[in-house]
């Protein structure tokens, strides 16, 4: 059988399929880029910092697009993933395997030890790795680079080489392609270069990624943060005004009209990297029932700790007296609460037939948030907070969640559990899409008919880990919370069985199956059973 | 004491057929298979082979699934059917005695009396082992330097998209002088051969196999053309001459056979309590314009779905509504849905317009009365189409200018794809402006 264990530290299986010549410099290439890097990081001095970063990462991205060009140029148009489930990189092989492992390590030094990556602290100069980002990170703002700096830059040139890759792995399909120029855009502009921009015109101003909304940047409304973009006029105020209506206003109307793949596939970083560096990698999501499950308590547990966490941070921060400010902790909390309950009651209205047998779990993880709320605000003193020091929360939830969930695990076991499994276990922002989506928005996978042959393409190349075979060999409609739109299902449906779809809310969720292709009257007699 | 039903093959038919039976009854169900232990999707076997899937990726089902809703099943051949005592006999000598028998045993590959058709390395690609055979004579192109493929069908072409991704170099012979040509118009038919030719692919039309030579251990050495008496040295030999019933272990069990297990409207043989779908059924009178024997995907999930009625005490007669299909011949996706012809058995009322792409890669074939203007079918290529939009049309009987100006909203492909309506339209109004 084919789907033999790969023994071979063969980057490229099966041994019928080496890489060509070309493909083997432009390897090469990228490795002496990374080299340079690694050099770096045993401080190494090299002449010119600047030349060096640029030749590093020069040959990085120049390697990754020769790579590319020769993988998919040389072919013609159409689905180019054969021996994906032979490659050890991409099907959990020895480099998979050692890839993972140095993503890891890379994230717990970036996290916990930016010292190893040569931070320069208390007013030191950097050395090793971060030394030689310094260059570009005076460029661009004028201050030395920081760890963040050196991430962000990697991060960026990662999305932009393997975007680039991704489109013309799938060049015959204009939605690929302009969904994957989107999150380039966005990385490059909003993640990247907005960023040190707006320092250079206020350099008080706090980071703020424009489009990484609450509650994925969970820090925004902490209390330095909100202080930092209050004590800079008008433009602050503006920037935490389009933060509070990024998330209460824009992402429902957006998440309404085109489902939460706007944001997820489109938008955010954390997707944009795993659309295109971690493509190779979407395979290797879970598909069992059991995985799903998980998901479900898991994500939503991150949803109700990131709600409760955030009001527990600005409660903290709030005074008591109305008259110095009318937003009080009993108003902030009572308000909270209503907003709550609103969308509680207003789900449970309206929406109590759709949700079927998860309208339980949403009572129990709703009553769980308010209880929690109630607790804090009856017990919390000046500085304490459910027993214990107020700030103690927001630390666990940066290093558990921000940290350790969405960095080290997320990205750093792409090679393992596949290239979205923040998105799909962890992340608090795309339970609240997915909630929405999965209830008020327009859009869903049509499945076309009859037409499904349970080959399983679409299911294996889902990197939400969602059964997409299962809903379309019954003629369903896929309407899922966690479907984050990438469109790859229907590219790869051999068939023509799925379609991505913004339409009317009506008959969205076809839950009746059907006699498919049986003759009409035979259908109505099955249905009325 | 629940009935017992036992039913023979695995395949998406038999399948099917316990699923429905298990939602409306509580009988006890079996399923004997000597293939697999578990169900898979046939079609998706290609995909095992080429590296995009692993096998257990092409099992609809978690394992756990059976178990659970009371489906049982047996690993076991079937060596006969006592019709008389109720009773199958496995090899080993194992009896299963049913209360009703479903027998859903599908096809097999079809050989022709070749000269060496039984040679080591010589397979069909209908079964999970003709894919182990594969992997282990066409593992990599140094072990097998070149294959040949006979018959050009769908699963021929399917062997050669599977052979190509491990750059096995493949000569396709194909008996017609033009590829699936019973089945597709010229046209298309020969967008497909430009096709295949563009993946590298060496094409024999009009082509017939005259024999297969051996090397001195009993594998395949080469293979003989017979028009030109021309040997092609090779190390496997792909036999994708279509497929026929898979039913030699009935042939003694007193059940009606014809090239398959007749069956009725209900999908009863001549026994009562006996029941054939799926690909190995054949049914008494054509339905429609339907062929006897539909070994399709489609129509084997149907015959389950309608047969598990049946059983469950609500007689229904298989009614397949208007015809569709698919296919991807390497890169060209196509669909049909209702009924266009080739030029070999058009009838004398069906015209057609036709519409190519300038890209070679997409075009449609439009099938109508030639005196009613009524719409009989469509073959896209390259284009996706709504089902349920065509099925609508073909059953309000609309016209052909109506689906035409109307092909918009039947149009199924990708968001920011480009369109071709306007293109077809215009098309289609120069020639009947001419005509």
């Amino acid at each position: 059988m084919s789907n033999k264990i790969n023994h071979s530290m063969s980057i490229a299986k099966p041994d019928a399929v080496d890489i060509s010549t070309t493909q083997k410099i432009a390897l090469s290439a990228g490795i002496i880029g990374l080299f340079i890097m690694i050099l770096a990081l045993f401080n190494t001095n090299f002449p010119s910092q600047g030349l060096f970063l640029a030749l590093a990462l020069g040959l990085i991205s120049a390697g990754t697009i020769v790579y590319s060009r020769d993988a998919y140029l040389t072919k013609l148009e159409g689905i180019k993933n054969d021996g994906v489930w032979f490659k050890s990189i991409s099907s959990r092989g020895l480099w998979g395997w050692i890839v993972g492992v140095i993503l890891t390590t890379f994230y717990i030094i970036l996290y916990f030890f930016p010292n190893y990556l040569g931070l320069g602290t208390d007013g030191a100069e950097n050395k090793g790795l971060i030394a030689l980002f310094d260059p570009l990170s005076k460029l661009l703002s004028g201050r030395p680079a920081s760890q963040w700096f050196v991430y962000g830059t990697l991060y960026t040139v990662a999305i932009l080489a393997f975007g680039y890759k991704f489109i013309l792995k799938y060049r015959h399909n204009r939605y690929q392609q302009i969904r994957t120029i989107s999150v380039m855009f966005f990385q490059l502009g909003f993640a990247f270069l907005i960023p040190e921009f707006m320092y250079v015109m206020n350099n008080d101003l706090p980071y703020y990624d424009l489009k990484s909304v609450w509650p994925l940047n969970y820090y925004i409304f902490d209390e330095w943060s909100v202080k930092g973009f209050l004590s800079n006029g008008n433009i602050g105020l503006a920037l935490i005004v389009f933060g509070i209506l990024s998330i209460f206003v824009i992402t429902p109307i957006l998440t309404y009209k085109f489902g939460k793949r706007w944001y997820c596939s489109w938008v955010c970083g954390c997707g944009g990297l795993a659309e295109t560096a971690g493509d190779s990698f979407r395979q290797l999501s879970s598909k069992k029932m059991s995985a799903w499950k998980l998901e479900r308590w898991l994500i939503h547990t991150v949803l109700v700790f990131s709600v409760v966490m955030t009001t527990a941070m600005i409660y903290t921060y709030l005074g008591y007296d109305k008259n110095n400010f009318w937003l009080t902790r009993s108003v902030f909390i009572s308000l909270v609460i209503a907003f709550l309950t609103l969308i509680f009651v207003g789900v449970m209205v309206f929406k109590r037939h759709e949700l079927g047998n998860d309208a339980k779990y949403g009572a129990i993880g709703f009553f769980a948030t308010i209880a929690l709320l109630l607790l804090m605000h009856f017990t919390g003193t000046t500085d304490q907070l459910f027993y214990m020091k107020s700030g103690t929360l927001r630390s666990a939830y940066g290093l558990y969640i921000g940290s350790i969930f969405s960095g080290v695990i997320g990205t750093g076991f792409y090679p393992i559990l596949g290239s979205r499994a923040w998105c799909r276990f962890g992340c608090p922002m795309a339970a609240i899409l997915g909630f929405q989506q999965r209830l008020f928005s327009k859009f869903r996978i049509t499945t076309n008919g009859g037409q499904c042959i349970s080959c399983g393409n679409c299911s294996n190349s889902c990197e939400m880990g969602i059964d997409v075979r299962a809903y379309a060999q019954k003629g369903e409609n896929i309407v899922r919370s966690s479907c984050v739109g990438c469109g790859i299902c229907s590219a790869v449906c051999p068939r023509g069985v799925l379609k991505l779809e913004n339409d009317s809310m009506d008959g969205r969720i076809n839950p009746t199956e059907i006699l498919l292709g049986n003759d009409v009257n035979l259908m109505d007699l099955v249905n009325k059973k | 004491m629940e009935e017992h039903i036992v039913i023979i093959g695995n395949g998406i038919s038999g399948v099917t057929a316990a699923r429905h039976i298990r939602k409306l009854s509580n009988k006890r169900i079996t399923i004997v298979s000597a293939e697999t232990d578990y169900f898979f999707s046939r079609t998706a076997l290609m995909y095992v082979y080429m590296g995009h899937m692993k096998f257990e990726h092409t099992q609809p089902y978690e394992n756990w699934f059976w178990k659970k809703n009371r489906i049982e099943l047996k690993k076991a051949y079937v060596r006969s059917i006592d019709s008389t005592n109720n009773a199958l006999y496995l090899d080993g000598g194992e009896t299963i005695p049913y209360n009703k028998l479903i027998i859903a045993t599908g096809s097999k590959p079809n050989k022709f009396g070749w000269p060496g058709q039984d040679l080591d390395g010589v397979m069909g690609m209908y079964h999970k082992q003709d894919l182990e055979n594969l992997e282990h004579y066409a593992p990599n192109n140094k072990v097998c330097k070149r294959a040949v493929i006979v018959g050009g069908g769908l699963i021929g072409i399917e062997l050669a998209e599977m052979l190509n991704s491990r750059n096995i170099p493949v000569t396709f012979l194909v008996r017609e002088d033009s590829f699936w040509n019973g089945v597709l118009p010229n046209a298309e038919s020969q967008m497909i051969n430009r096709h295949i030719k563009n993946h590298h692919i060496d094409l024999r039309l009009g082509t017939n196999l005259k024999e297969i030579t051996s090397d001195k251990n009993g594998k395949v050495k080469s293979i003989i053309i017979q028009e030109t008496g021309e040997e092609i040295m090779c190390d496997v030999v792909g036999l994708t001459a279509g497929v026929s019933p898979n039913i030699d272990f009935i042939k003694t069990s007193g059940i009606e056979i014809g090239r398959g297990v007749k069956v009725n409207r209900f999908l009863e043989t001549n026994i009562t309590n006996i029941y054939a779908i799926g690909d190995c059924a054949e049914q008494h009178e054509p339905i429609g314009q339907r062929r006897p024997i539909e070994a399709v995907w489609y129509t084997g999930r149907m015959m389950g779905e309608t047969l598990a009625h049946t059983i469950c005490n609500n007689k229904t007669a298989y009614n397949p509504g208007h015809w569709f299909n698919s296919a991807k011949f390497l890169d060209i996706e196509y669909q049909t849905y209702g009924w266009v012809h080739a030029a070999k058995g058009k009838p004398d009322y069906e015209s057609q317009f036709h519409w190519k792409h300038d890209d070679d890669t997409k075009c449609i074939t439009v099938a109508y009365h030639k005196d009613t203007k009524k719409f009989l079918g469509i073959n896209t290529f390259g284009i996706r189409m709504r089902h349920e939009t065509f099925d609508h049309w073909l059953s309000e009987k609309r016209d052909v200018s109506y689906v035409i100006n109307h092909l918009a909203e039947a149009n199924f492909d990708p968001e920011f794809y480009s369109h071709y309506e306007t293109e077809i339209l215009n098309a289609y109004n120069n020639q009947f402006q001419t005509a």
